[in-house]
């Protein structure tokens, strides 16, 4: 890649060891409930756990049958029943339902739930209100970390950002505190920690309690500093459309759990799944860079392939042997590899073109610099009236209103109440309900008619954002005319083609470079204040001497996107820091708006 | 912001956005073709012997699996105690200190002790187990202990705290140690001993643990003390009653409930919204009733050659208007299911009806009611064609319609913009467009150039042909 990096990086901490543990302590449960047993999974979990563990595991520790849960009566002939679950009381209630069949038809079997991370009492009380309470026992398996690569790692709990931004409920507050327990326990002690936000604070607070509850040997430290922030403090750079290749697949093909899944427009054969990260080494190379880039190098690659395949040519039997033993094989799989990301490629370029992506794309760079906002508007509004896709245009009203702190709204009427309502009606072929779901929220993205509430998904934070005077005082929008050259990226604004520099990533670097928010006292009340920088009572002495102090953790409270990973990536390799991201949940724009839909009650 | 409008063409041509485009196959993309084929070319060799390759999925962590034993040791070894944790600074988590001295119980009898959510690996030994037994035989626990203990996952009670006070100093503890799982579990202990009237009353000054509760009762789906709750903090909206009516699926009891929700006390916005909402299921019974028999007769000649999809009812407004402008287009606007009148009644924007109506008429090849539809007669009665649309979108509606090039042509010689025009003439292949723009703009050099692209011996060849060998034609 052409980025000067610097050559002084620290390495990484290895995090398989959280995936030997989490995978250890699920055999250990399972152990707890002898003989053979059929285990019932939660959909949601069925990724995480591949990633961890496979069916021989499973099946070395007396599982006989797997079946995905599905609220609906059970076939299962099994005398003992295992159910691997998130801590909702949905399932729990089917559960409860599962049971109480089991006895009015007078059959006896063995329940044994597990939930991870942990259970919740809520999910307790149902099961004593449905009189199950006793006839099953409960455990937890603390699995809060999967690595999904060597510097990503996932809670793997996308309703995190609906339940604690939206809906106001702290319940993962504490799983967030002991994620981040476990992670300093095995990779600490940590020795400064910074954060935004208040759910940042309050998982700060849990953390910090629970190492005071506990005890721990001393270690040399392998990450020195934590940087924990509130997805809520940064709502603009996850809503605009992702142009950095990785950020682009997730948001095209949908990344799950570190694997997408390539159909037949990008293979032209059948569908393959393909896990994504730094082991492919095609990937790993153009993940992070500007889409506009990615052909060249591809092209460049299979022509190296090419001429690699082509010193066979001319040799002799003994030079053919060592070729095949030695080199066929690497050349085989990144030919696959090569393949694979071209279709891909190719597959983005002709959706995109469909969809008029370069329109888009120039409309949100307008809303990020500020002026144009009546083309925008207009342009949306067209979306809208065209009924393009709902939710891109409500990411572009969010846009518009986070951006333009609803300014316009009072004013200009061109976005009208009735457009609203037809916004609200959007989609067409799901059944009726949609309707009326969306038109309350319509109806209450109406009401809100002050500034940044247009977005009433966000009401929660009940605060106006102050984009445009982030973006002045923080230099987010570089100066329009200027060359910006995508090839070689000046700063991490390369990852929205030169037009924004992520205001969380931007928070991140400057905080670190004054250790602290000296100096950022402006920027702190247009983000609402709650920002803190502490010292542990080892910090100040240990300071420098290690590399540990340049492992920087940054634990994202309500996901991240791939471009602010990708952004990440640039500044370590800039100031020579090693970033590890810990997020709730891999998140880009659709699913940050999905998840705040009603649809789903 | 002001910009020059020099400014803004500037910035719009500047290089940064220029570098990249998905619109034209620019060079990168046949680069990129290129390389694929150079690609595929190989891959024949390399499928020679392509079995043993698990191409379905690259594993990462090529780690050894680790035994349990290995896991246990670790566990051990993390439970030696040896020297503290550096400790951190506690930071304040803007929530009001709780002042400790009503609380009636002594701080120094804070449990404490092995954790059970404190270690990842939490082994319950029968040790521990017993020994928390035994503390809980004789447990005093006061609000701010107890919220600890159920935070640590530890043993607790919470049936002897039966005084209102000890309740709210309960809940106001868990509140303030922001662990929402330990608020739930008190709210489900106030839902259960206190009547709703104090538990909701109390909760009025308490908006965090409010929240938990409107969440809980959410997912327990206990619509009727979520009702109840909701209605007595005046936060009835769309919202609330939204959920109450999604269950009902009958479209007539649908309607009644909608209409009896018109007396709610809505604000002025919403109640807006329920109307509509109650006069647009209304309208769609009538027509859903009257269509349905119209297409069982078999004598309405478009619902036999177009026969219906779906019933109407339910489906949002804009999915009505187009079916409308699909099967009722005609009809005067007096009839309900005229779609004028539907425009009328909820007052559409006419980009809107605009944009719904070219798309139905289009899908029917009706052109001549598309051709109307941009019709507009001026003070001296000449006719001209006018959109509340770019043309250039116009064209893009009609082509996904699958209109023949006659009809798109009328419509791309009406975009303003010279180049414009032409690249979607070109696309539409709408040769006469490009050769009168061609000429227009007196460039031999492009005309002769489109030569090429136009059929051998078609008329457009010709008309090029005239064009270029006219001698009285002024060239650039």
């Amino acid at each position: 890649m052409a980025h000067s990096a610097r050559r002084d990086s620290p390495e990484l901490p290895d995090f398989s060891l959280l995936k030997r543990l989490a995978r250890d302590q699920l055999v250990y449960l399972l152990e707890q409930l002898p003989g053979k047993k059929d285990l019932f999974i939660e959909a949601d979990l069925m990724s995480p756990l591949d990633r961890i563990a496979n069916v021989s595991t499973l099946k070395e520790h007396e599982v006989d049958k797997l079946y995905k849960v599905e609220y609906k009566p059970i076939t299962s002939t099994s005398d003992q029943l295992c159910f691997l679950i998130r801590p909702r009381i949905k399932t729990v209630k089917w559960i409860c339902d599962v049971a109480n069949a089991d006895k009015a038809t007078g059959k006896f079997r063995r329940y044994k739930i597990i939930f991870t991370p942990q259970k919740f009492y809520a999910c307790e009380a149902v099961l004593e209100e449905q009189g199950i309470f006793g006839d099953v026992t409960t455990d937890e398996w603390a699995f809060y970390l999967l690595p999904l690569d060597d510097d990503i790692i996932s809670l793997e709990l996308p309703e995190f950002f609906r339940d604690n931004f939206l809906a106001g409920d702290q319940r993962w507050v504490r799983t967030a505190g002991s994620a981040l327990h476990l992670l300093h326990s095995l990779y600490g002690p940590f020795s400064k920690v910074y954060g935004i936000g208040r759910c940042s604070k309050m998982a700060y607070e849990s953390w910090r309690e629970q190492v005071a509850e506990g005890e721990q040997r001393t270690r040399q430290a392998e990450i020195g500093r934590v940087f924990l922030i509130d997805r809520d403090v940064d709502f603009v750079t996850p809503l605009c459309s992702q142009v950095v290749y990785e950020g682009l697949v997730d948001d095209i093909f949908r990344i799950k759990c570190g694997c997408v899944e390539f159909g037949p427009d990008v293979t032209s054969d059948k569908s393959v799944k393909v896990m994504l990260n730094s082991q492919d080494k095609v990937f790993n190379e153009i993940r992070n860079e500007h889409f506009s880039n990615v052909f060249g190098f591809l092209s460049q690659k299979a022509r190296n392939l090419q001429t690699a395949y082509d010193k066979r040519r001319g040799m002799d039997i003994k030079q053919m042997k060592t070729f095949v033993s030695e080199e066929l094989k690497g050349l085989k799989q990144e030919h696959r590899l090569l393949s694979l990301h071209i279709g891909a490629s190719e597959s983005i370029m002709k959706k995109k073109t469909k969809q008029d992506f370069q329109e888009l794309l120039k409309t949100e760079h307008s809303l990020l610099e500020g002026f144009e906002i009546r083309e925008c508007i207009s342009f949306i509004e067209e979306h809208i009236n065209r009924q393009v896709s709902m939710i891109q245009s409500l990411r572009l009203l969010c846009l518009l209103s986070i951006t333009e702190n609803g300014k316009f709204y009072g004013v200009d009427h061109l976005l009208t109440f009735a457009n609203l309502r037809h916004l609200g009606l959007l989609v067409e072929q799901q059944p009726g309900e949609t309707l009326t779901v969306m038109e309350s929220k319509v109806g209450k993205l109406v009401n809100d008619k002050t500034a940044g509430k247009l977005t009433d998904a966000f009401s929660s934070l009940a605060r106006k954002s102050n984009f445009r005077a982030l973006s002045r005082r923080l230099n987010l929008v570089p100066k329009s005319g200027e060359e910006y050259d995508l090839r070689v990226p000046r700063d991490m604004a390369y990852i929205f083609s030169g037009a924004y520099v992520p205001l969380s990533c931007k928070l991140i670097e400057q905080v670190l470079e004054r250790d602290g928010w000296t100096g950022l006292e402006e920027v702190t009340k247009l983000l609402n204040g709650n920002e803190f920088a502490v010292t542990g009572s080892n910090g100040a002495d240990s300071k420098a001497k290690n590399d540990a102090q340049r492992i920087i953790l940054v634990m994202f409270l309500g996901g991240c996107t791939f471009s602010e990973i990708s952004a990440l990536r640039f500044l370590g390799r800039e100031k020579g820091y090693k970033f590890i991201v810990v997020a709730t949940a891999i998140t880009n724009s659709s699913r940050l708006l999905e998840s705040l839909l009603d649809n789903h009650v | 912001m002001m910009k020059s409008k020099a400014d803004e063409e500037d910035y719009w041509n500047s290089s940064k956005f220029k570098a990249f485009t998905f619109d034209d196959e620019d060079d990168e993309f046949s680069r990129l073709k290129e390389s694929k084929q150079a690609v595929n070319s190989i891959r024949r060799l390399v499928e020679e012997d392509d079995d043993e390759d698990d191409v379905e999925k690259v594993s990462w962590s090529g780690e050894p699996v680790g035994s349990i034993s290995w896991s246990v040791r670790e566990t051990a070894a993390s439970n030696q105690r040896t020297d503290r944790e550096p400790t951190f600074p506690k930071i304040n988590t803007d929530t009001p200190t709780l002042s400790k001295s009503n609380s009636g119980y002594s701080l120094s009898s804070l449990f404490k002790g092995k954790t059970k959510g404190g270690n990842f690996q939490s082994f319950n030994d029968c040790e521990s187990e017993l020994h928390c037994m035994n503390e809980w035989m004789n447990d005093d626990w006061s609000p701010e202990e107890t919220i600890q203990r159920m935070q640590q996952g530890k043993a607790f009670s919470l049936e002897k705290f039966r005084s209102l006070q000890d309740k709210l100093l309960l809940l106001d503890f868990a509140v303030s140690a922001h662990d929402g799982n330990v608020i739930t579990a008190v709210l489900i202990y106030l839902k259960r001993t206190l009547g709703k009237e104090v538990l909701f009353r109390e909760l009025e000054s308490r908006q965090t643990a409010l929240r938990h509760l409107i969440q809980y009762l959410t997912e327990t789906r206990d619509q009727r003390l979520l009702l109840e709750l909701l209605r007595s903090l005046c936060r009835t909206g769309p919202c609330t009653t939204g959920r109450e009516h999604l269950s009902i699926t009958d479209e007539n009891k649908r309607r009644d409930f909608l209409k009896s929700c018109l007396s709610l006390p809505f604000s002025p916005e919403d109640s807006a919204h329920v109307q509509d909402h109650f006069t647009l299921l209304e309208r769609q019974i009538i027509i859903e009733a009257t269509d349905r028999q119209a297409e069982r007769g078999g004598k309405v000649e478009i619902f036999q050659k177009f026969p219906r999809r779906a019933s109407i009812l339910n489906m949002p407004l804009v999915t009505t208007l187009y079916y409308c402008c699909f099967y009722h287009y005609t009809e005067p606007e007096g009839t309900y299911s005229s779609s004028l009148n539907i425009r009328q009644t909820f007052k559409i924007s006419e980009k809107q009806y605009f944009v719904t109506a070219l798309a139905a008429r289009a899908k029917l090849k009706a052109w001549s009611d598309v051709d109307a539809l941009f019709t507009s007669r001026n003070w001296l009665g000449f006719t001209r064609k006018k959109s509340p649309l770019s043309f250039q979108r116009v064209v893009d509606i009609l082509q996904k319609n699958s209109a023949p090039t006659q009809v798109l042509q009328d419509y791309v010689a009406l975009v303003d913009d010279a180049e414009l025009r032409i690249s979607l003439a070109q696309k539409h292949k709408c040769h006469d467009i490009v050769i009168n723009t061609y000429r227009d703009l007196k460039d031999r050099q492009l005309l002769l150039g489109y030569r090429g692209k136009v059929e051998r011996g078609s008329a457009e060849e010709r008309k090029i042909d005239e064009l270029l060998n006219n001698p009285r034609r002024r060239w650039k």
